[in-house]
């Protein structure tokens, strides 16, 4: 790359704009094309198998000629979701619930947090703000094995309830409840919600919601009228970011509860994945391009609402 | 205030009036110290901190529970013959993986993500645009639906890679070159291009520009972006959940999960955890101090650089 530059740098005097356009494209050409290699082809590679059918074995091969694509697998898939043996349509809408309420309950929990730092801590803000963050940087494993050793059936959590004389027999906490799922699912996906809620609120102008106090609004009608509207970008992209990996978990059911009652979409895409031999990855390809699509649109909104603001002032 | 009012009937104008105004006027003190909001919040820093302090506790626990504390020892770290994290080679090779991973995806993804955002924020133009959008998509993408991407395309297209350390270190830098790319983009927004342009004026070519202007005012983003993409590699879990195929190439993060998972937990894999706390904190310390001598000079102070290191630029 070097000498070949050095040339085309030389010649800039006399034509300013075309060098450049090459430097800077030279300098992008390897991020572009480990991209296309290693983002795009691979999602083709899941319709390639997703289209593809199952050899002799069982073992699904892939068709990367979109005019081979059988539709053995969407109607595997379209069975396991509608026909008499369907079990994944229950499990769809357990997803669902979970993630509506475990966002719900981190939005719930991390507002009036980051709220607090970013506009009241003072002069404890950077002390906060430590606080709030160090979860971010401890192990989401090591977090649900924090709750794991609590919700221990001679754990402390069943030990302080039946102090407080609020419980008469342990609970078995890990035996399958979809309540400590959820809350495992608040615990773990919290922190990122949060790092985006202050920093959201932080941005917001103190002199807006001074006004709204000198025009003789109460701090509750100020919040309402001034500081929720302000926020509001703020807690799309904290949802969004929070949701869409919780909607794709796998791993905080079967720390949390290991039994079927709690299995979530995830686990679907993850058993047919490692299903032995493979049989059913072609399954798991078509369900994966499914929930790629569902997921497209916010995803989508996302990336325009980021790439609009990582551009915004040049 | 208000019985004041209320007491002297005169025209209903004036009632009016002052009704409105005795409405419009706040009733306590606006600026008063929020004490409810301040408790709340720490509240969720105890609920957020606590367990995971347990966790840690438990690791140096002179016994086999997680749940009663059975006295102070090293056992479970190095002073165990058989199952310390020292001489159990499970273990062992699970803290050696991890520290490979990150080592590897973070030389190999920084200078990759940097060179990205270079180019394509100078570059302009569809290709470039198109470029970006991808990147950002690569951000947002549920991990899990990356992951079965990844899977099937080294097991399946790009066959020699098949699964273990390299398929890890390939998924994890793409999964991770948005972070060095985002945060440099809004960097260069906030640099402007005033700089640059006096450079060239003065006659500097283009690598010029890039290595005597930009490389000094980027070097904090860059520190920062690695930091995050460090840490990141060693909380992750998904991606090397599905791409690990033996004991050899699984990090400390799958091994907790799968040991836990199987029924094998124990403070072994909490003494895991705690390593794996330590390096992120080291790391974050490390970023921290690092960003703050970098910027030094700059506005922007601690609550800046914290915010930066945890990602709350991306």
């Amino acid at each position: 790359m070097a000498p070949g530059q050095e040339r085309v740098g030389r010649g800039r005097r006399n034509r300013p704009k075309e060098p450049h356009r090459l430097f800077w494209a030279a300098l992008a050409a390897p991020g572009i094309i480990w991209l296309a290699l290693l983002f795009v082809v691979p999602f083709y590679a899941i319709l390639a198998i997703a289209g593809g059918q199952v050899d002799l074995f069982g073992v699904p091969v892939a068709a990367w000629n979109p005019l081979h694509w059988s539709s053995a697998n969407y109607s595997a898939a379209w069975h396991d979701v509608t026909g008499a043996s369907s079990f994944v349509g229950p499990i769809i809408l357990r997803t669902l619930v979970y993630v509506a309420l475990a966002s719900l309950i981190s939005l719930l929990i991390a507002y009036p947090a980051a709220y607090f730092v970013a506009r009241f801590a003072g002069r404890r803000k950077a002390l906060f703000l430590i606080l709030l963050i160090a979860p971010f940087w401890i192990s989401y494993m090591m977090r649900m094995l924090a709750w794991i050793d609590l919700l221990q059936t001679n754990g402390y959590v069943n030990k302080a309830l039946s102090l407080l004389h609020l419980i008469g027999q342990p609970v078995n906490w890990l035996g399958g409840l979809g309540f400590t799922v959820v809350l495992g699912l608040v615990y773990g996906y919290i922190p990122y919600l949060i790092l985006v809620l202050y920093a959201g609120l932080d941005r917001i102008d103190p002199a807006m919601i001074e006004a709204g106090r000198d025009l003789g609004l109460g701090r509750v009608r100020t919040f309402v009228h001034v500081t929720l509207p302000l926020s509001r970008q703020a807690i799309l992209t904290g949802m969004l970011i929070t949701v869409l990996p919780m909607l794709g978990d796998y791993f905080t059911n079967q720390l949390l509860s290991g039994t079927s009652g709690t299995t979530m979409f995830g686990n679907v895409i993850n058993d047919q994945l490692s299903s032995s031999g493979g049989v059913l990855q072609g399954e798991g390809a078509v369900f994966s391009m499914l929930f790629l699509l569902v997921l497209i649109a916010p995803m989508i909104y996302y990336v325009l609402a980021t790439s609009r603001s990582s551009r915004g002032a040049t | 205030m208000t019985t004041a009012t209320a007491k002297t009937p005169a025209g209903a104008g004036q009632a009016q009036a002052r009704t409105s105004l005795g409405r419009l006027r706040p009733r306590r003190n606006p600026w008063r110290h929020p004490w409810f909001l301040e408790g709340f919040t720490w509240l969720y820093l105890v609920w957020s901190l606590v367990p995971v302090a347990l966790a840690v506790l438990f690791s140096f626990n002179n016994g086999r529970s997680q749940s009663v504390w059975q006295g102070f020892s090293w056992r479970w770290y190095f002073a165990d013959p058989v199952n310390s994290v020292l001489h159990d080679p499970n273990l062992h090779a699970a803290v050696v993986q991890t520290i490979r991973l990150s080592v590897y995806v973070t030389l190999i993804t920084v200078p990759l993500g940097v060179a990205f955002a270079l180019g394509i924020n100078r570059w302009r133009g569809k290709t470039a645009s198109s470029a970006n959008f991808l990147m950002i998509l690569s951000f947002v993408i549920p991990e899990l639906i990356f992951g079965v991407a990844m899977f099937f395309v080294f097991t399946k297209l790009f066959k020699p890679i098949g699964l273990g350390t390299l398929a890890e270190v390939l998924a994890l830098v793409t999964w991770n070159v948005s972070w060095p790319a985002l945060i440099v983009q809004a960097r260069l927004v906030t640099i402007g291009r005033e700089y640059e342009e006096a450079a060239a004026d003065l006659g500097a070519a283009p690598w010029q520009v890039a290595y005597r202007v930009l490389w000094p005012l980027l070097r904090p983003a860059i520190f920062a972006s690695a930091v995050l993409v460090f840490s990141g590699v060693i909380d992750d879990f998904v991606l090397v959940d599905l791409l690990s195929s033996n004991s050899g190439n699984t990090p400390m993060s799958v091994y907790i999960y799968s040991q836990q998972r199987g029924g094998n937990g124990g403070p072994a894999l909490n003494a895991l955890g705690t390593i794996m706390l330590v390096m992120t904190f080291i790391i974050a310390i490390i970023g921290y101090i690092g960003y703050r001598f970098m910027t030094r000079g700059e506005r922007g102070g601690r609550l800046e650089a914290l915010t930066t290191i945890a990602g709350g630029e991306g």
